[in-house]
């Protein structure tokens, strides 16, 4: 269960997500606005969209397809049509660079 | 403005609506369903910034419409007897039967306001009003995003070939659709979900649907128990009242959604990726922008459903020169329409299909082939939910 080196902190703005694509897999990196890193899997549960293209509002993910919310935290299903889960991953920063734990 | 009358999108010789029959297989056989669709270009920061959500328009659009309803159920009361009492009830009518749409559908896609709570109660007095269960119409509006106006996969396609003139009259008058909601509900109240209802609602949400049912049924009974006694009593047409004032507008009230809801995909194509191809944008007027919810700004909604509809207009003077030119007016739009229909009715596959401003980028006319990094999930003769 390796840790990967996933991007720059600064390639993530405050209160928002990018998207991180890791050999066959695709990720979501969120940065709160406490400035904590979070990362999830990048395809929303209910149609396979990613969330990166989605709007981070204070610790949730809405998704840009049917507006489905998550809590990014715990990758929670919060909001119809979304009812499955996000899976999530350990993150921490060291030397300005995120760091995932992939499994 | 300049249009074609060819046929586009993929022509089919046969059309079945329903969400199980053949039409359903060859959309996820061509890749139609669950499929890319064309955006125009938005810079990341902007949109952004349009896709904010604040509680204070939603908060108060929403004090004025229920102050609204109010105002005019109190002069429509006080005026009773009199042919003063018909203006305020004609006004009563539009508030509660056609502005609960909009509400119904932006609160239903959690923009209008900021707090879900809010979002929440606004959802359910809405889909009350309009009687819509709220579990089952939240799944069918998630696919008519999915799928728009794909055949066979699109619960929410309003103009269905063979298009019948006198039904699409009738629903300005809203007596069969009523009749039909009715139904739905007492039959979703019963604990029976239709094959279609089961094709888009995941399982888990099917008790839901049944309750939100039961109690949409329960208050409509109350009602009529309140007017039949109002009536055995000896009120005479003061018994009425009751209806007229729940469940009624429904009926005598719903003209203004019919007309509005019918122009968001009427004679424009069926089985495109583009909305630009398949919904239309029109300016109004501002009263009915705010019965509306700014929902005339259709393809832009349709492009981008987390915009908030207070924000719908500063993203149409973003994207407009990526769009066809918009209709002038509900009359514009309506003449361009029914041209578009009246043609349909002769040859199902033609569409309005407007020349785009020389800014913009051309019709995404190529049919989605594969994306490689989606596992949409989907797989022919799917029926499981969306
Ligand atoms: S794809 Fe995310 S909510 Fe539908």
């Amino acid at each position: 269960m390796p840790w990967v080196d996933a991007c720059a902190v600064d390639d993530v703005e405050e209160e928002d997500v990018i998207r991180w694509d890791h050999e066959d897999q695709t990720y979501a990196i969120f940065r709160s606005v406490d400035d904590e890193f979070y990362c999830t899997d990048g395809l929303c549960t209910h149609e396979q969209v990613h969330l990166s293209e989605g709007l981070v509002m204070e610790n949730e993910i809405e998704c840009p397809k049917h507006n489905g919310l998550f809590d990014y935290r715990t990758g929670k299903a919060l909001r119809a049509p979304v009812c499955e889960d996000l899976r999530t991953y350990e993150t921490r920063v060291g030397n300005g660079r995120v760091m995932v734990l992939v499994e | 403005m300049s249009k074609s009358t060819t046929s586009i999108g993929s022509e089919l010789t046969v059309r079945d609506y329903s969400l199980t029959g053949a039409n359903t297989r060859q959309a996820i056989e061509n890749g139609l369903s669950a499929a890319e669709w064309y955006h125009s270009d938005v810079p990341r920061k902007k949109l952004k910034s349009l896709m904010k959500r604040r509680d204070a328009p939603a908060i108060h659009d929403t004090v004025i419409w229920i102050a609204l309803h109010f105002v005019f159920a109190a002069g429509g009361l006080y005026f009773w007897g009199s042919w003063l009492c018909v203006p305020f009830w004609f006004a009563y009518g539009v508030v509660y039967g056609s502005a609960c749409d909009s509400r119904w559908h932006e609160c239903g896609h959690g923009t209008a306001f900021r707090t879900r709570w809010m979002n929440d109660i606004v959802y359910h007095i809405a889909s009350f009003q309009i009687m819509r269960n709220p579990v089952n119409w939240r799944w069918s509006h998630a696919r008519h995003h999915t799928d728009t106006l794909i055949v066979g996969r699109d619960p929410e396609i309003a103009w269905m070939h063979p298009i019948s003139l006198v039904l699409k009259a009738l629903a300005f008058v809203g007596i069969v659709d009523t009749w039909t909601s009715l139904k739905t509900l007492m039959r979703n109240a019963m604990g029976n979900l239709s094959q279609e209802e089961r094709d888009y609602i995941p399982e888990s949400q099917w008790p839901k649907a049944v309750f939100w049912a039961r109690l949409h049924i329960a208050i409509y009974a109350a009602v009529l128990v309140v007017s039949l006694v109002m009536l055995v009593s000896g009120a005479g047409w003061k018994s009425l009242i009751p209806i007229l004032l729940i469940g009624g507008p429904r009926v005598y009230g719903c003209w203004h959604f019919v007309m509005t809801g019918l122009l968001q995909h009427g004679g424009l194509a069926e089985n495109v990726l583009d909305h630009r191809l398949n919904s239309r944008t029109l300016y109004m007027n501002p009263i009915s922008r705010w019965v509306y919810w700014n929902m005339n700004y259709h393809i832009e909604h349709h492009m981008f459903p987390m915009v908030p509809y207070y924000s719908l207009p500063a993203l149409h003077d973003l994207i407009k020169d990526d769009l066809p030119p918009p209709n002038t007016s509900i009359w514009d739009g309506y003449r361009e329409m029914m041209g578009s229909v009246m043609k349909q009715r002769v040859d199902p596959n033609h569409a309005i299909r407007r020349s785009l401003p020389p800014t913009a980028r051309p019709y995404r006319e190529h049919l989605h082939l594969a994306v490689p990094e989606r596992n949409t999930g989907l797989e022919i003769g799917d029926r499981g939910g969306t």
